[in-house]
């Protein structure tokens, strides 16, 4: 029997924008604990970063590589992007409806898709702030870099920010993912429900702490160090001359 | 002997607007009701057309949550009049009629319109062409568990509460909404109903059926049946998913 042709775009785009959710969400969880590496010592955090570079698999570093992994985050950040916004209202007819609905259900899921959305816009901009200087200073980053971009570089606002709105984002989008998908659905799906959200909500304060505590780091250490003469960390024990 | 606790005065505030008369306008309009023990809004309601304004537009019929009628909205929530008990609520009580449907007058609205319109559209009914004709015959066994799984779905009673907890389908009224999608779920369940899952993806395999959803989760959390929308509606769009992935 002859069958009609089904239209596959809606479903390659839903299946895209979560699994492109999914990535970022997995990386960003990734990334904020290798930065909160600091928190540790600043030869831990130098370590962390010249793993990153290549050090530990070719006794060499390659920035080059950070500047590959931002592009590639990037691309994914915008397909994301680009997919997700067709789910922002697009009218302020639309806007207001949904607004008049939130404040009148109180309804916790619905006002979170709220901060979803505003956190999502937020990082339209600030999040690609971010990326673009990653991919185009992929060499300053370490203990003493880092910090002086935080602090003399002025991006110690924009970084709290991005925490804030990529925590928040980030973790609600992945309980609303498990929702979505039906992921680890136990046999009574109100107490799964249950414990996933009390698992985002605990992520999202573990995480704004960690980071907020690491950026307080960075923080401090780019108002004490002298930036006078080198800028970068030096190893007592791993000697190179790119760093 | 323990002294007898005076009851509450219920201040009800109820959105009233008549469509039909050109000089209205839509307001609020509170009465004062004294509760009694046991009391639901439907008595409420009651009481108010009895004692205080009998021109009150409010729609029931079961009064024991079976019909799906008295849905509105209670504190800004949809629920079952019938079935929410003024005990469990303060003592100042907004009543509006659910957001979306056609409005007959201040709290009845025309769900049968809407609900009629969306079994039509998604065809919600058994498709068998080979037997189509044959209503003599017996009908093939089913197991039990079987039978249970689709009559849990199947107590679905369209009182709308879905439609108007979902943030979705204000924003896009086009959208099918966690009704539409649970009952594509009862039949995809079912054997006797012969349609392919591309059939099925024909239905609800875009924004406006199952792709549409953004899993805000409303519809769980107010359907007065409790159904399990939320799993109902992860399953399909899973299903959705591998039909898209398989057909070529």
């Amino acid at each position: 029997m002859k069958q009609k042709k089904i239209d596959k775009t809606p479903a390659r785009l839903d299946f895209t924008q979560s699994v492109t959710g999914l990535i970022l969400a997995i990386f960003i969880s990734a990334h904020i604990l290798f930065e909160s590496s600091i928190l540790i010592s600043n030869e831990a955090m130098y370590k962390v970063t010249i793993m990153f570079e290549g050090y530990y698999f070719f006794g060499e570093t390659y920035p080059g590589i950070i500047t590959f992994f931002a592009a590639a985050i990037s691309v994914i950040f915008v397909v994301h992007a680009a997919i997700a916004v067709r789910k922002f209202p697009n009218n302020y007819k639309q806007h207001k409806v949904m607004r008049e609905h939130v404040l009148r259900m109180k309804h916790e899921d619905t006002s979170l898709w709220i901060i979803q959305i505003t956190t999502g816009f937020i990082m339209f901009f600030i999040g690609s702030v971010h990326l673009y200087i990653m991919m185009a200073e992929p060499s300053n980053i370490g203990p003493f870099a880092s910090s002086f971009r935080v602090v003399h570089e002025h991006m110690g606002p924009l970084y709290f920010l991005l925490l804030l709105s990529v925590v928040s984002h980030a973790f609600i989008g992945l309980y609303r993912l498990a929702m979505k998908w039906g992921f680890m659905e136990g046999k009574n799906t109100k107490v799964s429900r249950a414990r996933f959200k009390f698992l985002m909500k605990t992520m999202i304060v573990i995480y704004i702490i960690v980071g907020s505590l690491s950026l307080a780091q960075y923080t401090y250490i780019g108002l004490t160090h002298d930036f006078s003469e080198v800028k970068k960390y030096k190893s007592k024990i791993i000697d190179l001359r790119a760093h | 002997m323990s002294k007898e606790k005076t009851p509450r005065i219920l201040k009800i505030g109820i959105l009233r607007f008549d469509p039909h008369d050109p000089e209205d306008v839509p307001h609020m309009e509170t009465f004062e009701i004294e509760e009694s023990d046991g009391m639901t809004l439907y008595i409420v309601l009651n009481e108010i057309r009895e004692h205080h304004d009998n021109s009150l537009k409010f729609d029931f019929v079961c009064r024991a949550g079976i019909c799906g009628s008295c849905s509105m909205l209670v504190n800004g929530r949809p629920t079952l009049a019938c079935r929410t008990l003024t005990s469990k609520l303060d003592e100042n009580i907004t009543l509006a009629p659910l957001p979306l449907f056609e409005l007959i007058g201040d709290l009845s609205i025309y769900t049968g319109k809407w609900m009629r319109n969306l079994n039509e559209h998604l065809e919600t009914w058994i498709h068998d062409k080979e037997n189509e004709l044959e209503v003599d015959k017996l009908e093939e066994k089913m197991e039990p568990e079987l039978a249970d799984e689709i009559y849990e779905l199947d107590r679905c009673v369209e009182c709308g509460c879905c439609v108007a907890g979902c943030g979705t389908i204000q924003m896009r009224p086009e959208f099918v909404g966690a009704v539409g999608l649970n009952k594509i779920a009862r039949y995809h369940l079912d054997p006797r109903d012969k349609r392919t899952n591309a059939e099925y993806y024909e239905l609800i395999g875009d924004e406006d059926g199952v792709f549409g959803c953004m899993t805000l989760l409303g519809c769980e959390d107010v359907c007065p049946k409790d159904l399990p929308l939320q799993s109902k509606i992860a399953y399909l769009r899973r299903m959705m998913i591998k039909t898209s992935m398989k057909n070529n």
